[in-house]
């Protein structure tokens, strides 16, 4: 194990990844000679020439089109989206191209490509470049989708991602990149896409949350510790496939749930969870499902502004009281 | 009736009787798809290449099997001249499960990977970017293979079309764009479409050669395009082509007459350089083929076609469970 931060964990899997197999590449604006708008590829130009790190033009659909053609003929690219507010102008390649390619040709073309980068809240980024985009991406039959929270998770799901002969949208978080904690060293470290982890054990409340929101409710779930309420987190990692088993599990055993996103709440991921939740364990749940989401509102700039945008600590803890407390517990 | 000019080195009876009867076997596959079309046969749209074999036969003639092609949804014909068994091809149409695609892709979204023929894509200008990284990918292997990518003149106005132009150039990929220029996208006219009609001098900003060709001379075809690859193959770097084509029916079974837009008389008058009736006329001339084996041709193409149908007619529909497979690869 060492310790390093979400943003290493990430280059190594890319370093280890492309030293495993020749047909991992990457392409982005800014990837190689910049080393990443985040750095997320230093020292991958160093190491592997600009033959396999390709510093792009901004041209997000030519790009990721050019990815997914060379991912027909059997190459493994790795697509970097500077942020995924910008995966937007790829929308068709990624959708009608990448997702469906495999479908249409009857199973004759599947596409091993990844399309990776930061997305989420940020830091007074504003509307355009604060989104949380995997609900764009989750709707989409072909395509899988993680978001990965801590570092090791960074490092395993990417390892993943990349060995899979599908397309995956990786979204990862800008506000995590200097998050530190262990990673195993092993080269072979990887973990399944479409499993979920239980972050913390508990008995009275199950709350789904991921990227940021986790952290967030892992905090929460220390307060409420004290006022004797026992908290389950769990943490989906990857939202599509969903590992639905051990969300439904955990619920069981609970009896009571609460689902955080930082997106907008219409017909969020909170939706969906909130759905398959009541459709398998309605008889086992002693109160309705509560969603806590970022407001129905694009991102605004001031920083209190942007504050009340996402949810926090507070909210989190108010709608696990509420839920707690419905139904005689 | 107009006449084809173009000199015809290396041609004999055998490349005269290839190039006539593939352009005749796109031309019957495309009626009998258009009357089994009128039978509820095939769904959905069906764009028909009807006056435009020329430009795919013509083009393939030059590749080696191991090349790629690449088209957007009027593909039937790139289809069938990269190799494709035309019962799989009707039978995609008739959504059945001996189609290429298994009846999951239909008539927009063919692919036959045993061709290399990587589709069939139906978001115009999409597919340019894709042909691009294919040509990455033949790069990135150091292989001398090139990719053709057939796409209308409605894409030149995407801005997928000049990002391609732009990478490509850039990046000195060995992709041939070949632009067929039937003059309409849909409707629209590329007078009302294009600041600048002449398609192939879009090449000159991205500084990538490419020449315009009459795309109803088949000849004329084979020679640029074969000069096109011959030079992309190795310099590694794209070309533009112009293939000045027309199509003779509407944009899609559901544009029947295509008379909207377009005048009749004008119909007529690109009738008349129907590109199978000018080249049979060219071998009769030459001496290359005889009447008799014109009808030759015409009967062979006639009983495969038939047997098409036939085979795609006795194909069954897809199982109800393929409706979820093929979704996702497994490890």
């Amino acid at each position: 194990m060492a310790v390093m931060t979400y943003r290493e964990a990430l280059n190594v899997a890319l370093r280890e990844e492309m030293q495993r197999d020749p047909r991992v590449f990457i392409l982005g604006e800014e990837v190689g000679l910049y080393d990443g708008a985040y750095k997320v590829t230093q020292g991958l130009l160093k190491e592997f020439g600009p033959k396999r790190v390709v510093d792009t033009p901004i041209c997000e659909s030519g790009f990721t089109g050019i990815g997914i053609g060379a991912a027909m003929v059997g190459l493994r690219p790795v697509v970097e989206m500077m942020t995924f507010n910008f995966s937007i102008l790829a929308l068709d390649q990624i959708i009608n191209s990448a997702a469906k390619m495999y479908y249409m040709s009857g199973g004759q073309f599947n596409i091993p490509i990844v399309i990776r980068g930061p997305g989420g809240p940020a830091h007074q980024l504003a509307a355009q470049h604060s989104q949380s985009m995997e609900s764009y991406f989750y709707h989409v039959p072909g395509l899988k989708v993680v978001r990965p929270t801590t570092p090791a998770d960074a490092k395993g799901l990417l390892k993943s991602a990349i060995r899979d002969d599908n397309p995956v949208v990786f979204i990862e978080a800008e506000t995590l990149y200097p998050v530190k904690g262990e990673v195993p060293d092993d080269p072979d470290f990887t973990i399944p896409l479409g499993q979920a982890i239980v972050r913390r054990e508990g008995r009275d409340v199950t709350v789904v949350a991921y990227v940021g929101m986790m952290y967030r409710a892992m905090e929460v779930a220390a307060e409420l510790d004290t006022e004797g309420l026992s908290v389950e987190v769990v943490d989906p990692r990857t939202l599509r496939p969903m590992d639905t088993e051990t969300i439904i599990g955990s619920v069981r055993k609970t009896h009571r749930a609460v689902v955080v996103e930082a997106g907008a709440g219409f017909a969020g991921m909170g939706s969906e969870i909130a759905a398959f939740i009541t459709e398998q364990a309605f008889d086992d749940l002693d109160a309705p499902v509560e969603r806590v989401t970022g407001a129905n509102a694009p991102m605004p700039y001031a920083r209190n502004l942007e504050r009340a945008k996402t949810p926090s600590n507070e909210r989190i803890a108010e709608a696990i009281r509420k839920v707690c407390s419905a139904n005689g517990r | 009736m107009a006449q084809l000019n173009t000199a015809a080195p290396g041609v004999d009876a055998g490349l005269a009787r290839q190039l006539l009867s593939q352009m005749m076997l796109i031309r019957r596959f495309e009626e009998k798809a258009a009357e089994s079309y009128a039978l509820g046969k095939i769904g959905g749209f069906l764009h028909l290449y009807i006056g435009e074999e020329a430009v795919a036969v013509g083009a393939s003639s030059v590749l080696r099997p191991d090349d790629y092609a690449i088209s957007a949804y009027r593909e039937h014909g790139h289809c069938l001249a990269k190799g494709s068994d035309p019962r799989r091809v009707m039978a995609e149409l008739f959504g059945r499960r001996d189609g290429l695609c298994h009846g999951k892709g239909g008539s927009m979204h063919l692919f036959d990977k045993t061709t290399n023929f990587l589709g069939g894509h139906a978001i115009v200008g999409a597919h340019l970017p894709l042909a691009a990284g294919v040509a990455f990918a033949i790069k990135y292997r150091g292989g001398d293979q090139v990719i053709v990518c057939y796409f209308g003149d409605g894409a030149v106005a995407q801005g997928e079309f000049h990002e391609s132009m732009n990478l490509a150039a850039l990046w000195k990929l060995p992709v041939v764009y070949i632009c067929e220029n039937n003059r309409y996208a849909m409707g629209t006219s590329i007078e009302r479409a294009l600041a600048q009609t002449e398609i192939w001098r879009f090449g000159h900003a991205y500084g990538i050669p490419g020449e315009a060709v009459d795309g109803m001379d088949v000849l004329a075809v084979r020679e640029a395009v074969g000069r096109a690859v011959d030079r992309t193959r190795r310099e590694q770097e794209p070309t533009l082509l112009e293939a000045r084509t027309y199509r003779f029916r509407g944009h899609s079974m559901r544009d029947p007459a295509g008379a909207i837009y377009r005048t009749k008389e004008e119909v007529e008058h690109e009738k008349q350089r129907d590109p199978i009736l000018l080249f049979r006329t060219r071998c009769l001339q030459e001496g290359w083929l005889t009447e008799a084996d014109v009808k030759a041709v015409e009967k062979d193409v006639n009983d495969l076609i038939d047997e098409a149908v036939a085979f795609a007619d006795a194909s069954p529909e897809p199982p109800l469970e393929w409706l979820l497979t093929d979704i996702y690869k497994e490890g």
